[in-house]
């Protein structure tokens, strides 16, 4: 078997009562439709699997094209930062990302959302570390953060019970207006 | 993703296929760079039709080989973009930085 797909577990479909207790992390998720839970190394030759799958969710949800490339990006390029920045590149740090459909609310429209939590257990995050650098100068390095801000309709970071948990919101339908934090 | 090398009179052609992500855009970068400060090649072109998704480490090589490029007076070109890394380049607004032709025969005729 492919050493990616060994070193990447999937659990689809609604969650048994040990994995609600594991995602308390992100309380929101087993309060409405958990969907999928990815758990994997912090090896980048996985980033690919995770793409692979989510494309394949996106689709599946009724995501347009475009959408699905952003929500993509956005996912990719969260994780790359936590291998880089959090693991400071060891490829056999745990990883989980959690994917639920949020229902219609009145915080993320009528057609409800998709809500995509990464968690780690690297060290702390700085807060201020989230704010992307300008593009006005070219030169490589610090464009994941704008990507990621670019692609999705809400970003949350929170420190809780030793972990890192990295909220990402995709609206059905570009509704609302954004509040990224 | 796999990365080969043509040599076409004083433009040297790398033919990319598959994804360029965190796993592989240091090799990109590593080859990028040789060829332009080593060899001096006047012109590198990068064929990325066959490249479905490059993410922020990617582009960072590409510019890193176009900054090292017009460092030394010479040409780094982009042709065959997917949606995806157009989009990329866009977001990033690195679009207009790069020389990008639809195809290869348009990049060597420029």
């Amino acid at each position: 078997m492919d050493r990616a797909l060994q070193a990447t577990r999937l659990t689809m479909g609604i969650a048994p009562p040990s994995r609600r207790r594991a995602s308390k992390i992100g309380a929101s998720t087993s309060k409405n439709g958990f969907l999928l839970k990815l758990e994997l190394h912090s090896d980048p030759s996985l980033l690919s699997v995770v793409r692979g799958a989510l494309e394949r969710l996106t689709e599946t949800l009724g995501f347009s094209a475009s959408d699905s490339r952003s929500i993509t990006r956005a996912v990719d390029e969260a994780l790359t930062n936590v291998i880089r920045h959090c693991y400071c590149g060891r490829v056999d740090q745990p990883l989980e990302v959690y994917f639920s459909h949020l229902k219609p609310n009145s915080s993320v429209g009528s057609k409800g959302a998709l809500e995509i939590v990464l968690c780690d257990h690297g060290p702390p995050v700085d807060p201020a570390k989230f704010q992307a650098r300008s593009l006005d100068e070219v030169r490589p390095g610090g464009l994941g953060l704008h990507l990621i801000r670019q692609s999705m309709d809400e970003i949350a970071y929170q420190r809780v019970r030793g972990a890192n948990r990295f909220r990402l919101i995709k609206y059905f339908m570009p509704s609302k207006q954004s509040s990224k934090t | 993703m796999q990365i080969s090398s043509r040599h076409i009179d004083k433009a040297t052609i790398f033919d990319v296929a598959g994804d360029i992500d965190l796993a592989n855009s240091p090799e990109v970068r590593k080859l990028l760079l040789r060829e332009v400060r080593e060899n001096r090649t006047p012109r590198v072109v990068m064929n990325l039709s066959k490249v479905r998704y490059i993410d922020s480490s990617g582009v960072a090589s590409l510019v890193e080989g176009l900054k090292a490029s017009r460092d030394l007076g010479l040409r780094f070109i982009l042709f065959g973009l997917s949606p995806s890394a157009r989009e990329v380049l866009q977001l990033t607004r690195l679009l207009k930085i790069f020389e990008v032709y639809d195809d290869e025969a348009q990049a060597l005729g420029s």
